[in-house]
């Protein structure tokens, strides 16, 4: 059995080496083909990814509708974000097993190193649950409590690369950092975590790092810390437009809900809430809410560049033109081998025999070509890296997408030699023999 | 030149003929898409901001802590600006164009309407705004100093109001189609905004929001922002001098107030080819993917005829034995790779208008020129040509003896 095998693989590179330009052809078609889909393809599979693998299902983003009546339109899309009252009120009446408010911001931070001067760090400022209900991963410390929401405490959360560069990489928790030209003491220093997408604020980048400082909005409600983001106001805001009552949305709000029941008597809730924030006159519009998991939401937000589904479809495109290429030259070739394969046909071999032949003549084209497409597609997302776009560092091959890539050039060189090979295997032996 | 018994060679090998037609109208199809796409880019690249780009610097910068009174602060960094050699007219912004960080507001005509005519992107800042970008006043005028308010000013009265305003032509064209806007009043909130004056473009700092033709619409409002608002501050200089303005205005700045932390310094260049980046690697990875598939199409080509050439060597020598001229026998294969890339652009054509219908739907894109395809027909035929060209010659050199020989 395995040595005729070996005996095929044998013909195919006598074969090749007849025709060393054509084969040199069908092996580069390939393996462009190859490379351009798997570096498209890894970068869509990275961009569509989930950001909380195993827990995306029961994590909710609010929305309402607290516009006021000016551009309405029946069944429209409500605001992604929420008004300040509505979040704080949301937050306390604690009605999901955990819940969150969040907005994006910049703080200065002057570090006490020396040779270190002043610089401006993304920030977040959110309330208590956000740590358990993302899973964010702690290296050292904790998160805080919503007694010290409440207390407006002066506590933050920084990141792991923040507390290298503050503390040289030392244990930061119980030491302070200057925020704005106020103390805060560091409660917890985090591992390892980026979120990709960066779904719980789209605003600020789909796929940007997670940010440096996390300190309780309350706190940096009170020492007026400049937000980041988009805001939307719909009529006098009073100059103030982050004010507790300000008709500005521009809170993202987050819960989490343990089943669908849940999730349904949670729906239920935000629509009496809405029709009771209308009978006090707060909300102009009929109720409108939406309640989205994490993967439903990213997908009504399109996150997904739409030029990177377009690349993706290109190079889909390109392989189809390179398979064509391939089975015209493989078919061709084969059938001026017709005489060879009348010879071997007379002297006893069988079709079947013909066709694994040239199967296996097809599939080490196939074989070279993916390889050599591995190659390619791991220099593309070597390109896609030093592009300038916010996903560029993601991209690398995993395990997954590699095997991936192997099922990929195996099936299409296969699919390419799989109808030149019948062809050949069809020739008749007598009229091959006779024409001569 | 018969077309019959080329055609019916081309029945014998239905199979082979098949495949690079259809390689040939993929290729067709996908090229046809991809240079729409590219001209789509490069026409967004090539997008008249409006403002004398080649003389600008943008300075952004924010405060460590609060400033109480930034607007002192923001009165000296403009004086100390001036000052500097090179510099032309200075500026504070709440925004720039192609600077991503927008503020817009939705106009209507009349009062409490309940669907506004327009969004539109609000541009104020200090007094010499419009002079120090060289956006073009088309009718009406600048704002008198008298028509300023300060931005803070603003803030703590709410019953402080703007009474003028100062339109792009696309914007007064979408209000007033045809009429002449100067005096006629929009509203942006409670109060009537009277329109003084009309520039001639002016872009908004993105179009993330608006389609293809609202990346024209903005205004432009007499509110003198502080530093700490939006933070930019615009140069307008000597284009020979742009860096070392630059550096001596960074030091100008540190010398008014060290507590401050410089977020972004750049030439306007700098500033659209930061916004375009995008567009441009998507143009280039385009224009690659096409210059390969029509290379790999046209060495499919060679290869397919190169093969045929082969093995029909004996057939031609034949031919050639019966009196055929080397010119019929390059005629022959010629005509028969026209005949086959005409098949293929023939259903390439129809793929193209059915991916572009995809595109339309998916993309928002306008339908593909009527012009795309002749100039893609005629790409595929020329491709075809050369490619054959080589097969053919070695073709038409076969002798006449080799029809006397086995094999």
């Amino acid at each position: 059995m395995f040595p005729r095998y070996f005996y095929y693989v044998d013909l195919a590179l006598r074969s090749f080496r007849r025709n060393r330009v054509l084969t040199g052809l069908m092996v580069v078609a390939i393996a462009l083909g190859i490379g351009a889909s798997m570096t498209t393809l890894t970068v869509l599979y990275l961009l569509s990814g989930d950001p909380l693998p195993g827990k995306s299902e029961t994590i909710y983003a609010v929305q309402l509708d607290s516009h006021g009546p000016e551009g309405y339109r029946p069944g429209e899309e409500p605001d992604t974000q929420l008004t300040r009252f509505d979040a704080e009120t949301l937050l306390r009446a604690r009605r999901a097993d955990r819940q969150a408010m969040m907005s994006g911001g910049n703080v200065a931070i002057e570090p006490k190193r020396a040779g270190l001067d002043p610089f401006y760090a993304d920030a977040r400022y959110t309330s208590a649950d956000f740590f358990p209900m993302f899973e964010v991963p702690f290296a050292q410390g904790a998160g805080w409590s919503a007694a010290e929401d409440a207390g407006r405490a002066r506590i933050a959360v920084i990141s792991s690369e923040l507390n290298e560069k503050l503390f040289g990489g030392e244990n930061g928790v119980g030491r302070t950092i200057r925020l704005e030209q106020s103390e805060f003491r560091v409660v917890g220093v985090l591992g390892r975590w980026r979120p990709t997408p960066h779904f719980y604020d789209l605003n600020t980048g789909s796929y940007g790092e997670a940010e440096q400082v996390f300190v309780p909005f309350s706190t940096a409600r009170e020492l007026d810390f400049s937000r980041s983001g988009t805001m939307n106001c719909w009529s006098e805001t009073e100059g103030e437009p982050e004010g507790p009552n300000a008709p500005c949305s521009w809170i993202q709000f987050w819960v989490q809900l343990g089943s669908r029941d849940q999730a349904s008597a949670y729906r239920d809730y935000l629509v009496s809430y809405s029709e009771q924030q209308r009978k006090a006159g707060r909300f102009t519009r009929p109720p409108n809410v939406r309640l989205r998991d994490v993967m439903q939401w990213l997908d009504a937000r399109h996150v997904v560049p739409s030029d990177v589904r377009l690349q993706t479809w290109l190079a889909f495109g390109f392989l189809m033109v390179c398979l064509l290429n391939t089975i015209g030259l493989l078919l061709a070739k084969f059938l001026r081998r017709s005489q060879e394969i009348g010879v071997r046909r007379a002297l006893g071999a069988s079709r079947r025999a013909v066709f694994t032949q040239f199967l296996v003549e097809a599939g080490t084209v196939g074989l070279v070509g993916g390889i050599l497409g591995l190659g390619l597609a791991w220099l593309g997302l070597w390109a896609v890296r030093h592009q300038p776009t916010e996903y560029a560092a993601l991209a690398h091959l995993d395990l997954y997408m590699l095997g991936a890539t192997f099922v990929l050039a195996i099936a299409s060189s296969l699919l390419a030699g799989l109808l030149p090979a019948w062809r050949a295997c069809q020739v008749t032996p007598a009229l091959q023999l006779k024409s001569q | 030149m018969h077309i019959l018994p080329i055609l019916s060679t081309l029945r014998r090998h239905r199979t082979a003929a098949t495949l690079i037609v259809l390689e040939i109208a993929l290729t067709c199809a996908i090229v046809c898409n991809a240079v729409f796409l590219i001209g789509e880019r490069v026409g967004r690249m090539n997008q008249d901001s409006g403002v004398v780009e080649n003389e600008l610097l943008r300075i952004q910068l924010t405060g460590i802590g609060k400033d109480k009174n930034p607007a002192v602060l923001t009165k000296e960094d403009l004086a100390a600006l001036s000052a500097v050699p090179g510099v032309r007219k200075v500026a504070q912004s709440l925004q720039v164009p192609f600077g991503n960080s927008s503020s817009n507001s939705d106009i209507s005509l009349e009062k409490d309407q309940l669907q506004s005519n327009l969004n539109a992107s609000t541009y104020f800042g200090s007094e010499n705004l419009l002079q120090t970008l060289g956006v073009r006043l088309s009718a009406g005028r600048d704002f008198t100093p008298d028509e300023f308010l300060d931005w803070d000013a603003i803030q703590k009265d709410s019953k402080l109001k703007v009474h003028s305003i100062i339109l792009s032509r696309a914007v007064a064209e979408r209000l007033w189609p045809g009429e002449n806007p100067l005096g006629k009043s929009v509203y942006m909130g409670d109060d009537p905004i009277r329109v003084v004056g009309i520039i001639e473009r002016l872009v908004r700092p993105n179009n993330f929001l608006a389609g293809a033709g609202d990346f024209e619409l903005s205004t432009v409002l007499p509110i003198r922002t502080p530093y700490t608002v939006g933070g930019n501050y615009l140069l307008r200089v000597d284009p020979q001098r742009r860096a070392e303005v630059l550096t001596a205005a960074l030091a100008a700045l540190e010398k008014n107030s060290p507590n401050r932390i410089i977020l972004r310094k750049q030439t306007f260049d700098e500033l659209r080819a930061d916004y375009f980046r995008q567009d441009r690697a998507m143009a280039w990875l385009l224009v690659s993917v096409c210059a390969a598939l029509l290379i790999i199409t046209a060495l499919g080509i060679v290869g397919l005829a190169s093969f045929w050439v082969q093995q029909r060597t004996r057939q031609i020598g034949i031919r050639r034995a019966l009196g055929a001229t080397r010119r019929q026998i390059l005629r022959y294969f010629q005509t028969e790779n026209f005949l086959l890339a005409t098949l293929g652009i023939v259903i390439g054509m129809i793929m193209a208008y059915g991916i572009n219908m995809l595109l339309m739907e998916k993309y928002e894109l306008p339908r593909l020129p009527a012009l795309f395809l002749p100039l893609g027909a005629v790409t595929l035929w020329v491709l075809g040509q050369i490619a054959v060209l080589g097969p053919a010659l070695r073709a038409a050199s076969v002798p006449p003896a080799v029809a006397t020989r086995t094999v």
